[in-house]
């Protein structure tokens, strides 16, 4: 394989992953400050998707579309919250499995029932379309690269928000002591909210940027919420340097297995049979890290919480 | 007797009594219904011995459902077009008898279980639901992309497996088949609950470091009550993929998982019954909400939010009222 393709590659890697940085970013914070395991975070992915497409499809702006997305996601976060998740910060996990799973099959039925069976589409920009040269000969899709960017932005603003802003504080101090920081005057229950909804804008965000690459339908949030599981387990769950870290290796191991496996093969297998192992084994490729990891670091790379 | 007790009684004899009359007024889709809801309750009690009675909230329970499936599709589907599986150091030809598949299920899901477990168990919590669900994921994604058996499309099965002095195209003998298998394994079930090993089970669920000061290791006794688990969810699986005679990846589907904690918390967790009523309850949900509206999920993710936040203990829960779960 040619070095410019590697390094194609290799960039898909990164888009992928902090793609699935603002993923796990959401759900990670929503563990880590109440303990909540939130299944239906992949549907407000979706709601972030569907809003883009139909917003950009109306008005045919996409940075509408986009404050759309971070809209629609974060007002239905909030609204979950408000209804269903706050009754379930006491309870054990199992309850919080049950009762978001049944959030996604509301939410999944009730994008069916609104918007149909059929995908929908959401275009590229004009501004962003097309390929850009980069260093070394490379070309590579604008609207990627410019994902790429957005998705670390997005990274380094919510490192800000937590560790420098009045917000930022209160949310670590709600993780380190809940009681203490209600007994200080803040209002805990109105900075959960704001938590999740702010959780919710990130995966909404996610749902609109690659609503653009892929087709906008319902369940489309659900492969990208397990791997979104997959990032802050090998990560350590609560740890937000520990969402990049992991969605970054998780992004570059998905896209280059499924490249350089099926070579690998070939080196000793013939064709057809290196390509069918190769990509079977690419497919598993993210959960055999996992595994890895775990039997090395039980509580993932940057975990204290078990 | 306990309230518990005559409740189970007559969900069993509902169990024999309505495809006893569905095959007497000839409604074989009836008798299919049940065979489905019978299965897929034995898978839930599989999964119920790992998270009732050992606290361990399996979120991949599916990856056993569907190994069970696949032991079912790759034996058959070699038998069916007379290709050897391998031919050294002797010729494997498959194999169309259920006996045959079951064991083969069995193994299988139990040797996956025992290697996924070995992994899982050293973690708790969260950790534990999220990667025995990335587990899951993996077979999924596995199957998917194995053209050798399928692939996406999976697996057709012409004719259904034999049974030694059965014929298992009838639909009430086949039935039967699964209710047996069912019963008796909810017989084992009730057996190991009361056994030293399920005693010792449930009291690590309950103070593992107490159990570790009496000399015994929680760890050992988790893994083998998730293989035990996993082991009759591969075999509900072989059943399941017999009774549509075809396998595909959706068996492994996380879906699947989240169902199968839905029967037995619908149901009552850690009780006895509880993935049977469960599994009863959707199959009848499924068909009658089904027919009435193409979006019948909302309604079942509206009932199953209202169980999960305002009646806690499920169906048996609710009739058993203060009784406790565990006699």
């Amino acid at each position: 394989m040619s070095l410019i393709l590697f390094a194609e590659q290799v960039l898909n890697g990164l888009q992928y992953g902090v793609m699935l940085f603002l993923m796990a970013a959401g759900l990670t914070l929503v563990f880590g400050v109440m303990g909540l395991i939130n299944l239906a975070h992949g549907s407000l992915f979706m709601v972030g998707a569907f809003a883009a497409a139909a917003v950009a499809g109306a008005t045919g702006s996409f940075a509408l579309a986009l404050i759309a997305a971070l809209a629609a996601a974060a007002a239905a976060g909030a609204l979950v919250e408000l209804l269903v998740i706050r009754r379930l910060y006491d309870r054990d996990h199992l309850d919080q499995v049950l009762a978001t799973f049944a959030l996604i099959l509301i939410f999944s039925e009730g994008t069916r029932w609104i918007f149909g069976s059929f995908p929908l589409y959401l275009n590229i920009p004009s501004a962003l379309s097309g390929p850009i040269a980069l260093p070394g000969g490379i070309q590579y899709p604008l609207y990627r690269l410019t994902l790429i960017g957005i998705g670390l932005a997005v990274a380094v603003g919510l490192w800000a928000l937590i560790a420098k802003t009045r917000l930022g504080i209160q949310i670590q101090a709600g993780e380190a002591d809940r009681e203490m920081i209600a007994a200080l005057g803040v209002d805990i229950s109105k900075l959960y909210t704001i938590v999740f909804a702010l959780g919710a804008a990130l995966a909404g965000l996610a749902g609109a940027l690659v609503g653009a690459i892929q087709s906008v339908q319902v369940g489309m949030g659900e492969p990208v919420l397990i791997v979104a599981f997959v990032v802050i387990v090998i990560g350590g769950i609560g740890s937000i340097k520990g969402a990049l870290v992991g969605a970054i290796l998780v992004g570059l191991t998905d896209t280059l297995g499924g490249v350089l496996l099926p070579e690998l093969f070939k080196l000793f297998l013939d064709n057809s049979a290196a390509s069918s192992v190769g990509s079977a084994l690419a497919s598993m490729l993210i959960y055999i890290l996992m595994a890895a990891v775990l039997i090395w670091k039980p509580t993932g790379l940057f975990g204290a919480r078990a | 007797m306990s309230r518990e007790s005559l409740f189970n009684a007559a969900v069993l004899l509902g169990l024999i009594a309505f495809p006893l009359w569905a095959w007497s007024v000839d409604e074989p889709f009836m008798i299919t219904l049940a065979t489905k809801a019978a299965i897929l309750a034995l898978a839930g009690v599989g999964l119920n011995i790992a998270l009732g009675l050992g606290g361990l909230v399996s979120f991949g329970h599916a990856t056993f459902f569907g190994i069970g499936g696949y032991a079912m599709g790759v034996l058959a589907s070699h038998a069916q077009v007379f290709d050897p599986i391998f031919t050294q150091p002797f010729v494997f030809e498959g194999s169309k008898s259920m006996p045959v598949i079951w064991l083969f299920a069995i193994v299988f899901s139990g040797l996956a279980a025992l290697a996924i477990g070995a992994v899982s168990l050293r973690t708790s919590g969260v950790y534990f639901i999220m990667i025995t669900l990335a587990f899951g994921q993996m077979f999924y994604y596995f199957t998917i992309s194995w053209p050798a058996y399928g692939g996406e499309d999976g697996l057709s099965i012409y004719v259904r497996n034999g049974f030694p002095g059965l014929n298992t195209l009838d639909p009430i003998q086949f039935y039967a088949i699964c209710f047996t298998i069912l019963a008796l394994v909810l017989l084992f079930n009730a057996r190991l609950a009361r056994s030293a090993f399920g005693l010792a089970l449930n009291a690590a669920r309950q103070s593992p470091m107490r159990v570790e000061t009496v000399g015994l290791n929680p760890y050992r006794l988790r893994l083998v009550a998730f293989v035990i688990s996993g082991m009759i969810t591969g075999l509900a699986g072989a059943l399941f993929a017999d009774l549509n005679r075809f396998v595909t990846p959706s068996m492994f589907s996380w879906h699947l998982s989240g169902e199968l904690i839905v029967f037995i918390i619908i149901g009552g967790t850690a009780r006895l019954l509880g993935p049977v009523v469960g599994a009863v309850v959707f199959v009848g949900l499924e068909q009658v909400l089904g027919g009435l509206s193409d979006y019948w999920h909302i309604y079942l993710g509206l009932l199953l939010l209202f169980i999960v936040l305002f009646a806690r203990g499920g169906i048996i829960g609710g009739i058993a009222g203060r009784e406790a779960a565990h006699e």
